[in-house]
This record gives structure tokens, C-alpha cells and sequence, in this order.
């Protein structure tokens, strides 16, 4: 008996050890191995809320800001604090109705009742001071600071390009974005974006069960600071840019200038411009889709874009190669003979200098076709071979190849090359199919930025440097640059050929007959070849050029849509304004500026259909 | 000089000072500089802490006979206590058990346990509750009592502790079948929840042919058929009461409160709640916890009821692995202890009472941490010692000091 107690008593004792030793072990088990239990407490309290930084600045060569931030404020609601509150009052306060005030909180609610959502979006400063002052008594409400980007000039829009907020697409492929953020949209907005945005920081905030805030995680320990966006110190002139827009109002078309030394674009206009704040905000939708509707497609960037065919302009470039290639000699002359391609009436050229100067078709199509049958090592004829020696010499003038611009969606032209023709003319191809090319028709295509280049190569004597819109980008004190935008390009044609170009194109802007003298000033020697691009519609009036003929500053390629008369009677002139502005500060010909101002010589529209890449 | 026991003692106020500390990080708010303010649960909590010590320096010096001379009394006046709370008492979470004297209120049931104690080992200590049916039916009957009335202020948790005296009756010779049938009803009934009432049946039946087959048939052993009918009969009565109880005679939240447990019903955000943020508040501890006043789930109020039933939540999360083992096995020792001094107890009375007590604590540490860990369905019963509130804390200094006293006296004697 007295045994059986015992063991009674250690039976007892027996499971109070096993029950306390089971817990234990689950307690292991809770503590220990199963770790998602750390998560899940993290997702309870800690909310990571995201610190916003200040989008980087822009401003043009001289200084000048081009875009800045201004702050504007989402309203947002956290639909399960909402305490009874008088909606009247509250639709009154942000004037909407009754109706979209149930709309908007349904979705808000089912989106999350617990996490917070926007309720309206983008508050002016001004209109939101009004709002503030009464919010308080709208419990589960509350603002939120974001930075909009505004324009004061209202220039340029298609090189600052836009933001927008960052689509599921974008969120997929780069986890740094999250529903709500802006990203650039285009233009520099869009190729510097990882420069402009900065970094993100978070602050890590403890929450209760009802998502009150509780303060600060471990002191703040684990927070990061948002890092300020790097500013873009632009090539621009914002004042040339002022002044180009104001002459490309009324037309269609576009403007490019560059620095020929540096390659760095000084103004770049697509016509018709519209005003960058027009895309910023909650104005932006409707603006956009206005935009996207125009027939004159404001939306679209002509100047990376547009893949025009290059017209007479591409005569100088094929002045050069053939030189080069030793098929001419600078006094070659050709007759202008009507009956092989069509001419005005000029007398013949006798050298390549007034050749360039009265842009006789007659005479580059005997060049062009010199290139083409050109004799290969064995001394037969091979319209390949030339075809190929050709090609390769334009894409060192920077012709069929994508100008490596920091601007995204650039267009590469079109250079036929033997691959192209031989799909294109399945049953055999020669000089005399692809003879059109000699004038700039034809297959060939070009997009402006590339004819400005060409102009700055010229004026160059032979080399350039990548065309590009951002000097540098940093803060005042660290600036960084990127490095392709100091490396030379040549074009490997030799240097004594280059005075040639260099003055038939004096000549076509100062010397009686040639077909640029609009573009003549007074005391500084331009340098230009005008071109008429066939089109589909009215013939785009075409000029490209560079000023003073020495020390060069400037490089410039016009491009007028549908406006007839050639290239001496819109571009030629226009490009003369631009280099009198930007040279002499002032343009004194104010008649001759009003007529150019007020001119529009574009057909009525002809939507340019740019023909597809390839 | 009296020879107090001052293992227990001090395990008693380890386990005081570590309720304490708990209730103050659970409540503890960072943003408000109320250290020690009027009217803070913590505060309320110290002054609690002060008059049990109060309560447990009386029962020291109160003569120890006193307590057994006066068990009937002391039973008779919680049982009417109990009957008056039924009458004039306020509820609070759905049951009627509370007498409110303005802001502050009394549980009689939470000392109901210790005075069924006292009546059980007195009326025990003079007979052998073994010896006939009227003895039998008599022990029962001081259980029940308060059990039944406890059950009708509709507090189930405080009534499943009044188990804890089979523990008490088995050291006194209660059939160990008793317990085993026990354990087979709980199953049963997890069963009945769980398993089709069909198959039970089948499989009850496939079993008992099994093993009236191998008996009959294999040992060759004379068994009579019928028994092994009624044996049948009985269980798959209880099952079927079991569902019917189950379905009919359970309120829905004890229901889902079972469901949840048995995995039948998921539902984190609704019924399942409580145990799913317990679990997340303890499992984030890891093994060193948190640190004092770094919990986030209980402080910022993912657990519910953190001070009190869910208390051992802040341990886990703050202490960690190594706090809330070190508290397990502080209750293990008292509980040891508590066994050994009883077994050396001269007088039955005091083994008896003794029983009572540690089987009794064992039954809230059980309920308690079982429910906190997600093991056994959420039965709203405070941690001795630990949880928030003046009347068990009073109920378990009160039941405790009595075994201590009269531990004390036996050594007196000796």
C-alpha cells in the first residue's frame, strides 16, 4: 500500500514534468525553428514609411533653371479611422460630390480598409492651405507632401521629357519603383532617370493594432535618409531655345544646333511645341490625350524622329567620300545634263566647290556613280564593293547609325546597304537603280539630329563628338560627366579635302548663285547647303549650316515640313536668325524677323509618316 | 520561531515580481512619461501586490488550526457568495462572476477553489473516501457544488479547474481507470468533433470484434459476448451524446474556440485571432526575447487581454526561449515542492490540502500557457501569480499561504 502511495505521488510529479517539458519544447519550436513567426510580428508593427527624395534640378549652359519642383499634396484616407463626420462639408471642402465621394471611398476600402490610399490627388499649395486648416476634423485623413515638376519657361519640352507614375510593367522589371512613384517618362527625364530620382530612404515606424503610430523603430536606427536627386547642368540655351521655339511656333518642323567643338546641342526643337506643364499634375490626362489627338502630332520628337529623306544636303557628304576615295578631284567638273535627273538652270559646274554651291543634280549623280562602279582590286567594276566602301564612309559621318544622344527613342536613318538592295531589287540591282541616292532621295533616310552632326563635322574639318543635351549632372560642388561625351569621332576622310566643303558651302550662302543666300548676315561668314526634300506631300525645305566659317560655334540643321520653295526660302533664313541670335546676343533685322515669325509656309496638314526603321 | 518553507516563498514572489514586470511592458507606453501614475493597470497591480503580501503575513501569524476548525464555514459563506453573485453580481466578458464595489471587484469563484480545498481535505482527513457510496457521493457533492454554481455564472474556465480535485482524490486511491476513462472521453469527444459519427461507429464496432475475436478465439478466454455488446453500446452513446453536446448544448464561440484548435476552422483575423497573434508574439522572441520594454505585439496590442490571460505572451516575446522556460520550471518547482511537502505532512488535512493546491495551480499553469501556445482551446482562466487582477492574485497568495502555514506548523510540531 505504502508503495502504491509512492508511486501515486511520483505519478503526479511525473506529469507535471511532462506537461512542463512539452511546453518548453513547443515553446522551441515557436521560438526557435519556426522564424516566420519574427516576420509576421514585423508585419504587425513596423510600417516602412517611404522618405521621399527631391527630384534633381535642370538647367540650361548659363545657369538657368529649366525645372524645378514644386510641392503639391495627395489627400489620403485610411478608410477604417474614418469617425462620423460631416460629409456636406467635407465634399464641399474638396469640391466634389456626394457621388464621387462614395465612389472614391468604396474603392479606397476595397483596396485595403487598414492601409492608406489616395483619396484626391495632387492639391495645389495654394488650394491645399484652405483644406489643411479643417482636416483635423476629418479623422482617417491626411496629406502627403509629393514634388511635381514645373517649368518657369515652358521651354523644350521635348528634350526635358516628362514623369509619370511608374506602371505595373516598370515595377516588374526594377523592384526600386512602387505603385505611386514618378519616373521619367521621357526626354532627359527618362535617360537620366536613375541620376534625377535620387534614392528613396525609409523610416521605420512602430504601429499599434489600430495603425496608430508609436514612434520611431529602435531610435531610428535602421532608418535611411533620402539622397537628393544629381542636378542636370544642361548644354542648352535656353534663350536660343526661347527664341527658335518662338520662330517654329507656327510651322512644322525642327531645329537642332550644335556646338560643333563639344558637341553639346544647344537648342533642339520639334515643331509644334507644347508646354512641358501641361503634362504635370492632375491637368495631365486630359492634356495628353489633346496631345496624342493633334494631327500635327506635337507629341512627337521630329528631330530624333522624324527619318526624313535628307535632299541636296547630302551632296557635300558625297563630295567628300568620293574624293577620298580618289574618283574625283576637287576640279572634276560634270555637265549639267538635264536628261539624267532633272535640274534648275544654272550653268555646269567645273569644280566640286561650285558644284556644292548651285547643287547641280547632274553633276553628284556622275559622282555617285563613280563611288558605285567603283573598280575593285582586280579593276572590275563592282557596284557591291562601292556600295559597301560607301556605306561604311557615311556611318563615320554619322549617317544609318543611331547618334548615341542622351535621349532615349532616337531613330537611326536609313543607309542602303548591299543586304538591303538585294532584297529589294530580288531580281538584281545597279547604279542605275539606286542612282536617286546621289540627291538624297531615294532609299536613303535621315533624321535631323544626324544632318546637324554632319554639319558640325564640317565645321569640324573631319570629326565629332557625339551630340549630347547634359554636360554634367552632380550638385553644385561634385559634378560627374559621362565619359563618351569627350571621345572625338573621325570620319578618316583626309583633312585637305574638307576646305572644299567647307567652301562651297561659303559660297552657297555668300556668293551670287548659290541657293542659301537668306542665311547670309552681315559681318559673319556662314557656312550652309540648303536641300528640297521630295516627299509625299509639299517638299520640306532643308538647310544645314555653321557659323563664323573659322573657329566655328555653332552648327545648325533646319527642317521645315511641307514648305515649298526649297531650302533657301524658309530654313535658309531661319538658320540665319538662329546664328544671329546666338552669336550676337540680339537679332537687329526685326522686319526680316517679323516676316519669319509670322510666316507659315507649311501645307496645311500633311502629317509627317515617318517610314518605318528598316 | 516558525519554520516557513522559504523555497515556496520565494518561488512566490519570483513568480510576483515577474507578473509585475510583464504587466508593466505590456502596459508600458513609451509616448507617456506615467511612471508609476494613479490609476496605470501597473500601478493598480503594485497595490494589489502590497495587500496580498498583507493577506499572506496574516495567514503566518493567524493560528493554523484556525483554518481547519473553520473549512465548513469558510466553504459555506464563498458558496453563498456564489449563489449572491448569480443574483447581484455584474458581468464582465460574458459572465456573471464579479461583485463590484465601485471601481473595484471581487471574484468569488477565484476563492471558491481554495475554500472546496479546505472543505475536501477536512472532510477527507476523517474518513476513507474509498469506504462506501455515501462517502463517494458526499466528496463528489463538495465539488460539485461550487462547480455546477460556477457553471451558471457561465465562467467555463473556472469550472473545468474544479478537474484539478481528481488529481487530489486519485493520491487518495481513486481508481487510476477513473483518469484513464478520463482521458478516453476527451479523446472520444475530439473524435466525435473531427470524424464522421458513422465511422466512429464502424470502427468502434470493427474493434470490438477484433479484440472479442482474439480473446475468444485465439486465447481461448470465456467472455461473454454481451459484455463486450454494452461495452459498444456505451461508447457509441458518449460519442453521439458528445456531437449532440457538441452541436446542441456549446455556445458558438466555444465552438469555434474548439474548431480553431482542431484545425477545423481557419480564421486568423476573426476567432482564431487570439491564439494566431499569441503565437506571433511569442515566436518573435527567439531565444533571448526582445528585451525588457521592446515587445511590440503585446504593448501595441496584436494580443488581446495582455496583461491578463495572455500574459505569458510578453514573457515570450520580451524573454524569449530562456525567460518563459525559466518561469515554466519556477511553477515546476513550486509544484514539486509543493507534492513532497505534502507527502511529509503529519496530518492528513494538510497533505490533503496540499494536493489540492498543487493540483489546482497545476490545472491554470496548464490551461493557461496550453492555450497561450495554441495547444489547447482559448478557456479565459489567469496564470497564478502572473496575470493582472487583484482577486486572483489575493485567491492564489490565499490558497498558497494556508499550505504554507500549516506546513510550517508541522514542522513546529516536529
Amino acid at each position: 500500500m505504502k508503495n502504491n502511495i509512492l508511486s501515486r505521488s511520483s505519478l503526479i510529479i511525473a506529469l507535471f514534468c511532462v506537461v512542463i517539458a512539452f511546453f518548453i519544447v513547443r515553446l522551441f519550436f515557436l521560438q526557435i525553428i519556426d522564424t516566420s513567426n519574427v516576420m509576421k510580428a514585423n508585419q504587425n508593427a513596423l510600417r516602412f514609411r517611404t522618405q521621399y527624395p527631391a527630384r534633381g534640378l535642370m538647367f540650361d549652359r548659363n545657369g538657368k533653371l529649366l525645372v524645378y519642383n514644386e510641392v503639391v499634396y495627395d489627400l489620403m484616407v485610411i478608410p477604417s479611422q474614418i469617425k462620423d463626420f460631416d460629409t456636406a462639408k467635407f465634399c464641399n471642402l474638396i469640391n466634389i460630390t456626394k457621388e464621387e465621394f462614395d465612389k472614391r471611398l468604396s474603392k479606397a476600402r476595397a483596396y485595403s480598409p487598414y492601409a492608406p490610399s489616395v483619396f484626391e490627388k495632387q492639391i495645389p499649395k495654394g488650394d491645399f492651405a484652405l483644406i489643411q486648416e479643417k482636416l483635423y476634423a476629418f479623422k482617417g485623413f491626411y496629406s502627403q507632401a509629393r514634388a511635381l515638376r514645373y517649368y518657369p519657361k515652358a521651354l523644350a519640352a521635348h528634350v526635358l521629357g516628362y514623369v509619370g507614375e511608374v506602371n505595373e510593367e516598370q515595377i516588374l522589371k526594377n523592384p526600386y519603383y512602387k505603385r505611386g512613384d514618378y519616373i521619367g517618362m521621357s526626354g532627359l527625364e527618362k535617360s537620366y532617370e536613375q541620376e534625377l530620382r535620387g534614392r528613396k530612404g525609409s523610416k521605420i515606424t512602430l504601429v499599434d493594432v489600430h495603425n496608430r503610430e508609436k514612434g520611431s523603430f529602435q531610435n531610428g536606427d535602421f532608418d535611411t535618409a533620402a539622397i537628393t536627386g544629381s542636378s542636370l547642368y544642361t548644354t542648352l540655351d535656353a534663350d536660343l531655345q526661347e527664341y527658335a521655339e518662338k520662330i517654329m511656333a507656327n510651322k512644322r518642323g525642327s531645329i537642332v544646333a550644335i556646338e560643333p567643338s563639344t558637341g553639346e546641342v544647344l537648342c533642339f526643337v520639334s515643331a509644334p511645341c507644347y508646354d512641358p506643364n501641361l503634362l504635370v499634375g492632375r491637368v495631365r490626362g486630359n492634356n495628353y490625350k489633346k496631345l496624342l489627338d493633334d494631327p500635327t502630332k506635337p507629341l512627337f520628337n521630329r528631330a530624333l524622329m522624324a527619318q526624313y529623306p535628307p535632299g541636296s544636303i547630302f551632296k557635300v557628304a558625297q563630295a567628300l567620300i568620293a574624293l577620298d576615295m580618289g574618283v574625283i578631284q576637287t576640279n572634276s567638273g560634270f555637265v549639267c545634263d538635264k536628261s539624267l535627273v532633272g535640274c534648275h538652270n544654272h550653268p555646269s559646274a567645273t569644280n566640286v566647290r561650285d558644284a556644292i554651291k548651285m547643287s547641280c543634280n547632274p553633276y553628284f549623280y556622275q559622282v555617285f556613280r563613280r563611288i558605285i562602279q567603283h573598280r575593285n582590286n582586280r579593276g572590275k567594276i563592282d557596284s557591291k564593293d562601292g556600295l559597301s566602301v560607301w556605306k561604311e564612309a557615311m556611318l563615320r559621318l554619322g549617317f544609318g547609325t543611331r547618334i548615341d544622344i542622351d535621349l532615349p527613342n532616337v531613330k537611326k536613318g536609313r543607309i542602303p546597304d548591299t543586304a538591303f538592295y538585294d532584297k529589294w531589287y530580288p531580281s538584281g540591282w545597279n547604279f542605275y537603280t539606286i542612282f536617286s541616292n546621289s540627291i538624297g532621295q531615294g532609299e536613303v533616310e535621315v533624321v535631323p539630329l544626324q544632318m546637324a552632326n554632319f554639319a558640325a563635322i564640317v565645321a569640324n574639318r573631319g570629326w565629332y563628338i557625339t551630340p549630347h543635351l547634359v554636360r554634367s549632372y552632380g550638385t553644385e560642388t561634385q559634378r560627374f560627366r559621362r565619359k563618351e561625351y569627350g571621345i572625338k569621332h573621325h570620319s578618316q576622310i583626309d583633312a585637305k579635302y574638307w576646305n572644299v566643303a567647307v567652301e562651297g558651302m561659303w559660297a552657297v550662302v555668300h556668293e551670287a548663285g548659290g541657293t542659301g543666300r537668306l542665311a547670309r548676315l552681315e559681318d559673319i561668314a556662314v557656312c550652309g547647303k540648303t536641300g528640297t526634300a521630295q516627299n509625299k506631300g509639299a517638299d520640306h525645305s532643308v538647310f544645314i549650316c555653321f557659323a563664323p566659317k573659322d573657329n566655328p560655334k555653332i552648327a545648325l540643321s533646319v527642317y521645315v515640313e511641307n514648305a515649298a520653295g526649297g531650302g533657301g526660302a524658309w530654313a535658309a533664313p531661319i538658320a540665319g536668325l538662329l546664328i544671329e541670335k546666338y552669336l550676337k546676343g540680339e537679332v537687329k533685322r526685326k522686319d526680316f524677323e517679323q516676316n519669319y515669325i509670322e510666316a507659315t509656309p507649311c501645307q496645311p496638314i500633311r502629317t509627317p509618316k515617318p517610314k518605318k526603321d528598316e | 520561531m516558525l519554520s516557513l518553507d522559504w523555497t515556496m516563498i520565494i518561488i512566490y514572489l519570483a513568480l510576483v515580481v515577474i507578473g509585475f514586470l510583464n504587466i508593466y511592458a505590456a502596459v508600458y507606453n513609451p509616448e507617456l512619461n506615467t511612471d508609476f501614475a494613479v490609476g496605470t493597470r501597473y500601478f493598480k497591480q503594485m497595490i494589489w501586490i502590497i495587500a496580498a503580501f498583507f493577506l499572506a503575513l496574516c495567514i503566518i501569524i493567524i493560528d493554523p488550526t484556525f483554518f481547519k476548525q473553520t473549512s465548513y464555514v469558510i466553504y459555506w459563506i464563498f458558496i453563498i457568495m456564489l449563489f449572491a453573485v448569480l443574483v447581484i453580481g455584474s458581468t464582465t466578458k460574458g459572465a456573471k462572476s464579479w461583485f463590484g464595489i465601485g471601481d473595484f471587484g471581487i471574484q468569488p469563484s477565484e476563492f471558491a477553489k481554495a475554500a472546496t480545498a479546505l472543505a475536501l481535505a477536512k472532510f477527507l482527513s476523517r474518513t476513507d473516501f474509498t469506504k462506501d457510496l455515501k462517502t463517494i457521493l458526499v466528496t463528489l457533492s463538495i465539488i460539485a457544488l461550487p462547480t455546477c454554481l460556477i457553471l451558471l455564472q457561465n465562467d467555463t474556465g473556472s469550472a473545468i479547474v474544479f478537474l484539478a480535485f481528481g488529481l487530489t482524490l486519485y493520491r487518495e486511491g481513486m481508481s487510476k481507470y477513473i483518469l484513464l476513462m478520463v482521458l478516453a472521453m476527451i479523446i472520444l469527444f475530439i473524435l466525435s468533433v473531427i470524424v464522421n459519427f458513422w465511422w466512429i461507429v464502424i470502427a468502434t464496432a470493427f474493434i470490438t470484434l477484433l479484440v472479442y475475436w482474439k480473446r475468444r478465439l485465439f486465447w481461448r478466454h470465456k467472455v461473454k459476448l454481451r459484455y463486450f455488446v454494452i461495452a459498444f453500446g456505451i461508447v457509441v452513446a458518449f460519442v453521439g451524446l458528445s456531437k449532440f453536446a457538441y452541436d446542441n448544448v456549446l455556445q458558438q464561440h466555444q465552438r469555434d474556440r474548439i474548431d480553431v484548435l482542431l484545425g477545423i476552422k481557419q480564421d486568423n483575423r476573426g476567432i482564431g485571432y487570439n491564439v494566431y497573434q499569441s503565437k506571433i508574439a511569442i515566436g518573435s522572441g527567439g531565444l533571448f526575447g526582445k528585451g525588457f520594454l521592446n515587445g511590440t505585439q503585446t504593448k501595441y496590442n496584436f494580443v488581446p487581454e495582455q496583461d491578463t490571460d495572455f500574459i505569458f505572451c510578453t514573457i515570450g516575446e520580451e524573454w524569449g526561449l530562456i525567460g518563459s522556460s525559466v518561469t515554466l520550471l519556477l511553477y515546476l518547482a513550486l509544484l514539486v515542492r509543493i507534492i513532497h511537502r505534502s507527502e511529509r505532512q503529519r496530518s492528513n488535512f494538510s497533505r490533503l490540502y496540499g494536493y489540492s493546491v498543487a493540483s489546482i495551480l497545476f490545472f491554470h499553469v496548464l490551461i493557461n500557457i496550453g492555450m497561450t501556445l495554441g495547444l489547447l482551446p482559448v478557456i479565459g482562466i489567469p496564470l497564478p501569480f502572473i496575470s493582472y487582477g487583484g482577486s486572483s492574485l489575493w485567491a492564489f497568495t490565499f490558497l498558497l499561504f494556508i499550505f504554507i502555514r500549516q506546513d510550517a506548523k508541522s514542522m513546529d510540531i516536529v
